[in-house]
């Protein structure tokens, strides 16, 4: 088993229908893009799962750091003031 | 890190995994669950893909086109859910090749079931039947578990699954609704196929060594004796419905317990299996390895037209 180069992994996302995003569905190797394309409509859309098929290698993915979630997503907490509920009106106002 | 803080970390999964919150591939996990994970999910994936290869064998000699496309199909599914649970496994950190080089030299495992023959175009059916039958039983309580890969990869490989025992069932109606011969055709498959259905769903729970651990991370939510009793009292209907014999002759409905009690497994026969005497264990790893070898040429030449491509492309950018 000495194969020269290994195949890229690829990640793929698949939009299930016009009017809904690209989901990620899963991950496979490939050579290229084009035999990615391919690849991912066999594995991930033989039942009509998809529309549309996007692939992008995947070291070319930057994903955020779990262990820093702290400083990355604890500051969103404490900003109440985002909210509608956080404003206080009189019972009285109708449509808001 | 200190065994203090590690031990900290261990508490705080434990507790996220019994609030039924998913682990993610870049979280922090203790080392024995992601080796677990490793060894669990590659085995399932090797599983379905060696599992392509006894059906494999009928898909030319299909005794319609009707039958044939839904093997075909069928086929496919498998090698698909071969790699759903590959890609899985790789988010957690063990490459493809090494999967590949563990499945090829012995090291891993994959289930025991495939190691028989398929010497009729009954066995076809008796595969679905049963065999897809007893692995839904498996995989459906692990859509559910707590690494979000897997469960992710089981949901889609759970609503593929029950068409592949549909197909199954139902060449064994048409068969035991045939000629005398082609019911004894079906009836014999049944017979060769119903014992080792039964071992698919792992040792007794004396012997099973994993069980509580696997409880615990949801890798398991019943025990292996639940999951046979379940598949036992699921599939005994089904074969009277067409007029074939489960081959147990202390096979009897309690009506105590609701269920149905059944014979004693030959779990010598089993211990064979797995540790390689099985009747197709060698062939089994010739065809694959062999496979893996003979498409080598296609991989590398794949990969040199696609650097040349990338090449040429950087050139007339320049
Ligand atoms: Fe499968
Ligand atoms: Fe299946």
């Amino acid at each position: 088993m000495t194969t020269t180069k290994n195949w890229p992994l690829w990640e793929v996302f698949v939009r299930s229908k016009n009017g809904l995003e690209h989901r990620h569905f899963g991950s496979l190797h490939a050579a290229d893009a084009d035999m990615a394309l391919e690849n991912a409509r066999d594995v991930y859309t033989r039942r009509n799962e998809g529309v549309s098929i996007w692939v992008v290698e995947s070291k070319n993915i930057t994903a955020s750091n779990p262990e820093h979630n702290g400083e990355m997503f604890e500051p969103a907490k404490d900003k109440v003031y985002r909210h509608p509920t956080f404003y206080e009106l009189p019972d009285e106002v109708k449509y808001m | 890190m200190s065994e203090e803080q590690i031990r900290n970390l261990e508490k705080q999964f434990e507790e996220r995994i019994a609030r039924d919150e998913k682990i993610e591939p870049k979280d922090w996990m203790p080392e024995k669950y992601r080796q677990t994970h490793i060894r669990q999910m590659s085995q399932h994936a090797h599983s379905e893909v060696v599992g392509m290869l006894p059906e494999g064998n009928w898909i030319t000699r299909a005794p319609s086109l009707r039958r044939k496309v839904a093997l075909l199909a069928k086929v496919q599914d498998e090698a698909g859910h071969g790699l759903y649970l590959y890609s899985a496994t790789e988010t957690l950190g063990i490459s493809r090749e090494e999967m590949y080089e563990q499945l090829h030299t012995g090291k891993a495992k994959y289930s025991s079931i495939f190691n028989y023959p398929t010497i009729t175009w009954a066995d076809i059916g008796a595969i679905g039947w049963l065999v897809d039958g007893a692995a839904i039983i498996n995989q459906v309580p692990l859509c559910s578990t707590s690494f979000g890969p897997y469960a992710r990869a089981m949901v889609r490989v759970c609503k593929e699954e029950s068409f592949h025992q549909r197909q199954g069932y139902e060449i064994m109606i048409k068969l035991s609704s045939g000629t005398p011969e082609q019911k004894e055709m079906a009836q014999d498959a049944l017979n060769r196929w119903w014992w080792p259905s039964l071992m698919m769903l792992g040792p007794t729970d004396a012997e099973s060594v994993h069980t509580e651990q696997s409880m615990k991370w949801k890798l398991k939510r019943k025990s292996n004796d639940e999951l046979r009793q379940q598949f036992i009292d699921q599939t005994v209907p089904q074969a009277d419905l067409i007029g074939l014999t489960i081959p147990d002759p202390d096979l009897k409905w309690n009506e105590e317990r609701g269920s149905y009690d059944f014979g004693e497994i030959d779990w010598d026969e089993f211990w064979q299996v797995v540790k390689g005497h099985g009747p197709m264990n060698k062939e089994r790893m010739k065809a694959r390895v062999g496979a893996w070898e003979r498409g080598e040429w296609v991989r590398d030449a794949a990969m040199a037209h696609a650097e040349k491509k990338a090449e040429r492309k950087e050139k007339e950018a320049v």
